[in-house]
């Protein structure tokens, strides 16, 4: 059903912590709801639905509705990996619009590099895809590697023009107090970087980092009432994409099917979005994702991205102004929740002022979960400024 | 730069039991169904194209092409992971061994072989082979 003008953000928090040695999970996720509540001007007692992915502790939502003392109405703990957030926005847009809930929180927290990284791999007969994979060594970054690979070789990119990414989001997160990687890189030093899986290097892959993030949504009328500016969810789309049977087509991700429903739901073009925070889990990652939304056409993204196009007051599409997953921040490994946070940071002209978008009223934020390679999901937003 | 590394013995279930007795005695199965024609993999009891439950083990000829493919350099072993499109129409994930792993190339012919894991069951993998 359509979500138009039936639902607005009125709460954002980004946690600052990027090492989190002296929290714990849940006092995580607590504190960017507090955040992201203080930031609405709304109260614990309002929230009547709540949202949470997977890694959550407890099961499902209930040790997180119970440790944070909420009463609710709606629960969702839909998970696609790291974009699991931004279908989340748009579950409670669904829930809000149906009178299921009126006060959705949705946080996001991890803690990885306080836990140490580990990459024993889960072993689990009941999923029917590992057998035929896990003894083959799939990582997240060898995965996106053969999308980069395939790209490569169907298009004709170049790893010139993925780092092109990363140095726009160097430029960007230069000016983020908080980043984890402030310091502006160059194409060369992208590619000078250690090769981690071809044809990713270092450079082309994200941080590692803790923290998270929490969102407020409801309804218009609630809205209205609040103090700070409103951002309009006026589009939404949601898609999985994977190997169809033996059929794998590395051309292209879920987001091509998640960014037309988003934009026809919307009813807008892509060429009418002024800032876009795209996942960028991997330089490949963005790259994929922009293509598939139709900011350029299929197999073009390396020309796209080059010469600064993605550097806010530079080129012609600002993405990603807080540094992004490449610089700045990848919380517990999903860094759909940072896209759609500083989505609205641009909506409401509260991005650093080095870097924000004059007059943006129309702002995109996509998601990219799961393994690209193999099977991924993608959640497309589409936000705008309500006055 | 080749490679020999330590496959970890997969958890299997009574659905693909069949596809990995066939690999230890050095055969390659696809499922094939007899309601669509069509060919799928990884195997399922139902078809993934059509959903009919009239599927069937085919043995494949395990030879196909590098469709793509991604050298993981950051670890003690690396080692080549890949899709290869089966001459049988199917895309499989898997590893490049035996080779030279600065030497692949998408589009390389490659054939199927057969590794111990680390447990009881046997790992198909893919060799490359000369241009036919």
């Amino acid at each position: 059903m359509a979500t138009k003008a039936k639902a607005c953000i009125v709460g954002a928090f980004e946690h600052p912590t990027r090492k989190a040695d002296d929290k714990s999970l849940a006092q995580l996720h607590a504190e960017v709801a507090k955040g992201a509540l203080e930031d609405a001007g709304l109260t614990k007692d309002d929230i009547d639905g709540y949202f949470c992915d997977t890694e959550a502790p407890g099961l499902g939502p209930l040790s997180m509705v119970d440790y944070l003392g909420l009463k609710v109405r709606y629960m969702d703990n839909t998970d696609t990996g790291g974009s699991a957030y931004l279908l989340h926005v748009a579950h409670a847009a669904q829930a809000i619009a149906e009178g299921k809930c009126k006060v959705a929180l949705i946080t996001l927290a991890g803690r990885p590099r306080a836990a140490g990284l580990t990459a024993e791999p889960v072993v689990d007969y009941n999923i029917p895809d590992m057998p035929f994979e896990m003894p083959y060594g799939p990582t997240v970054v060898n995965t996106y590697g053969m999308c980069a690979m395939r790209h490569m070789h169907e298009f004709g990119t170049t790893s010139e023009q993925l780092a092109w990414i990363k140095v726009a989001a160097s430029q960007h997160a230069q000016h983020n107090p908080n980043a984890m990687l402030r310091k502006p890189v160059t194409v060369a030093e992208v590619l000078a970087s250690p090769m981690i899986s071809d044809p990713l290097h270092r450079l082309d892959c994200c941080v590692v980092s803790d923290g998270g993030g929490a969102l407020i949504v409801t309804s218009p009328e609630i809205a209205r009432e609040l103090k700070r500016p409103a951002v309009r969810v006026i589009g939404t789309g949601e898609a999985a994409k994977h190997q169809s049977g033996g059929q794998v087509d590395l051309s292209y991700s879920a987001a091509a099917w998640a960014g037309r429903q988003a934009f026809d739901e919307a009813g807008i073009r892509p060429t009418d979005i002024q800032y876009a925070s795209i996942y960028d889990s991997f330089t490949i990652t963005a790259l994929m994702q922009i293509e598939d939304i139709g900011f350029c056409e299929k197999g073009q993204g390396g020309r796209f991205v080059a010469d600064g196009n993605l550097i806010s007051g530079v080129g012609k599409l600002p993405f990603n102004t807080d540094g992004g997953g490449l610089c700045n921040n990848h919380p517990g490994n999903r860094g759909g929740m940072t896209k759609v946070i500083e989505a609205v940071r641009q909506l409401r002209g509260e991005a650093h002022p080095a870097v924000q978008v004059k007059d943006c009223r129309l702002a995109l934020a996509s998601g990219m979960g799961g393994w690209m390679g193999s099977r991924h999901g993608s959640g497309v937003l589409i936000l705008e400024r309500t006055h | 730069m080749s490679t020999q590394r330590t496959f970890p013995s997969p958890g299997t279930n009574v659905e693909n039991q069949p596809f990995w007795d066939a690999a230890a005695r050095g055969r390659f199965l696809v499922k094939h169904c007899s309601g669509c024609g069509k060919s799928h993999f990884y195997p399922r009891a139902i078809c993934p194209h059509c959903f009919s439950d009239q599927t069937e083990w085919r043995e494949s000829a395990g030879t196909g092409t590098i469709y793509s493919f991604s050298v993981m350099r950051r670890v003690p072993q690396p080692y080549a992971i890949a899709y290869v499109t089966l001459d049988d129409g199917v895309t499989v994930m898997s590893n490049l061994v035996d080779c030279d792993l600065d030497a692949l190339a998408i589009g390389q012919r490659v054939k199927v072989a057969f590794r111990a894991s680390d447990g009881a069951v046997t790992i198909p993998v893919f060799v490359p082979v000369a241009a036919d």
